[in-house]
């Protein structure tokens, strides 16, 4: 799966959590925390929708690799592979 | 038989909340209500074709479309309901009302200040240090020990009639001691009012309960009305479901019970010991007039009354206490839903006095309530001339009825359990004995509890 593919799922996971933000100009080197108003409790919405749309696991101590979305793409890469 | 994965006790705002959680991640949940009618402490009702709301005068916390890190946008997210869906209308502006001074406080945190500078020149400098303390607060912290607020105000503020002034609003919308509040509640409840504010959604607070309750279903929950619990099933310090009035069994792994603390362990099987049950209760008196009060001149959304220096925030001798009340003014949102003039008056009231009373003892002293909510009002707006078309009037022991809390206590135990856990096994609380209060605190509530027991364990698991 190439790097727009998998942006474009994670994209559209935030666009459910964050339904009142713009999206269209996310840089994807900044921190989503700079970006978008979403706290923990938002980024635990990230995971369970990861694992409710494609069945893939994040544990806890991985969370802080979804911080930017260049980060989330390279950390999920290899898991969306697997799960397809 | 279906055993659920979450089995949510009582269909009001945090339990509602709390469900929505749940079925979103697929979780298989079921609530339910012993009432025909979801919204438990904040519900509604008609007669002759009014509207009548039960519960909070306005919602708290206000926050514009987008604000940032406040809790009002934060549970809309959490919830996925888009902000334009609450169709909030701002109050104007809100005075608390004492002998010797009088401050009006809005949406606009400034007003509050420049008010005080005026009153109280003394304190300028004291209130903005408590500004500074009470927003660099984490007051949701689960981890937070109760501490007395008034303690640790005084600390800062010297004048003990502004205290008083600055506590009145606060305690009566949300305390469960008497006389003081837990400083984390505090600073929840200051910043919801004094700095962020009040709105009404349109058409009251039966939009919010029906909001979050098309949402519910359309996530697939399960909701039965008119379904009261006898008991909560433990085996071996673990739930395992409970048992129904009607004596039908409902096997569920966990349990989230937003009835109050002690009305849970009430109804834990086996259980002895029951937490402290609150002592605050309240009669509220609904007119409807022919006339709006906006129509005669007043402009003020909600008045906190108090006739005396110091604020007596506790559970009466009498029937009611008449030296405080607090008056509300529906019809003074920016945007005003009803056709007719509209005013509630709440005063503090002592449960027991109202359930020893027979039955035609209490209808007239019901009609004593009336009277007085009307003679406040003339003192206070002497100018208002209007016709009394319709009235209601509710005591202590129709908030038991309805809500099942013990005593009436609108705000639950004094005791509260801000973690959620009840010392037993997959039985969680959420609502207002795990500490959060109002609308917006009672949907946070049922949020964090439920992320917290029902599905960040099963992240862990």
């Amino acid at each position: 799966m190439d790097y727009q593919t998998i942006r474009k799922k994670i994209i559209d996971i935030i666009a459910d959590i964050a339904i009142d933000e713009d999206l269209s100009h996310l840089d994807d080197n900044i921190r989503l925390r700079e970006q978008l108003d979403l706290d923990s409790m938002d980024f635990l919405d990230v995971v369970m929708e990861l694992k409710k749309r494609y069945k893939i696991e994040v544990p806890t101590e991985d969370y802080m690799k979804l911080a930017t979305l260049k980060s989330c793409v390279e950390y999920l890469g290899p898991k969306f592979a697997f799960s397809s | 038989m279906t055993t659920y994965d979450t089995v949510i006790i009582g269909a009001g705002m945090s339990g509602l909340a709390a469900g929505i959680r749940l079925a979103m991640f697929d979780q298989r949940v079921c609530i339910l209500e012993r009432h025909k009618v979801p919204g438990g402490l904040n519900s509604y009702y008609e007669r002759q074709g009014r509207k009548l709301d039960v519960g909070l005068h306005a919602m708290t916390n206000f926050a514009q479309k987008g604000e940032r890190g406040r809790p009002l946008t934060k549970l809309l997210k959490q919830l996925r309901i888009p902000y334009e869906k609450l169709e909030l209308s701002q109050q104007h502006f809100s005075r608390i009302v004492f002998p010797e001074h009088d401050l009006s406080f809005s949406n606009d945190p400034l007003l509050l200040t420049s008010q005080i500078e005026k009153a109280f020149p003394c304190q300028k400098d004291n209130f903005a240090r408590l500004l500074e303390l009470v927003k660099d607060f984490d007051g949701v912290n689960l981890n937070n020990k109760p501490q007395s607020a008034k303690e640790k105000v005084r600390e800062i503020i010297s004048d003990e009639c502004l205290l008083e002034m600055l506590f009145c609003p606060l305690l009566i919308y949300g305390s469960a001691w008497e006389n003081d509040m837990d400083f984390s509640q505090f600073v929840i409840m200051f910043k919801s009012i004094y700095l962020e504010g009040f709105s009404r959604p349109k058409d009251g607070v039966r939009s919010i309960i029906n909001l979050l309750l098309e949402k519910y279903t359309q996530l697939g929950g399960e909701l039965r009305l008119g379904t009261g619990i006898k008991k909560i099933d433990i085996e071996n310090g673990a739930v395992t479901g409970v048992t129904l009035d009607s004596g039908e069994k409902i096997q569920s792994h966990k349990v989230m019970s937003s009835i109050g603390l002690p009305e849970t362990m009430n109804i834990v099987s086996g259980q002895q010991e029951s937490p402290a049950t609150g002592a605050m209760s309240f009669t509220e008196t609904i007119l409807f007039f022919d006339k709006k009060p906006g129509d005669q001149g007043i402009e003020e959304t909600i008045i906190f009354y108090n006739d005396n220096d110091r604020y007596d925030y506790k559970h009466p001798q009498t029937l009611c206490d008449y030296h405080s009340a607090v008056i509300c003014f529906p019809n003074n949102f920016y945007n005003d839903d009803y056709d007719e003039g509209v005013i509630r008056v709440t005063f503090i009231a002592n449960f027991e006095k109202w359930n020893e009373l027979d039955r035609k003892t209490y209808l007239q002293k019901k009609q004593e309530v009336r009277g007085e909510a009307l003679v406040l009002i003339a003192k206070v707006f002497p100018k208002f001339q209007a016709e009394l078309l319709y009235h209601d009037v509710f005591t202590p022991t129709t908030i038991m009825r309805y809500t099942g809390h013990f005593q009436g206590a609108v705000y639950g135990s004094t005791q509260k359990a801000r973690d959620g856990r009840t010392g037993i096994k997959n039985l969680f609380i959420c609502g207002t004995d795990q500490g959060f209060l109002g609308i917006v605190g009672a949907m946070l509530s049922g949020i964090s509890m439920a992320n917290l027991h029902c599905l960040m364990d099963g992240e862990k698991a």
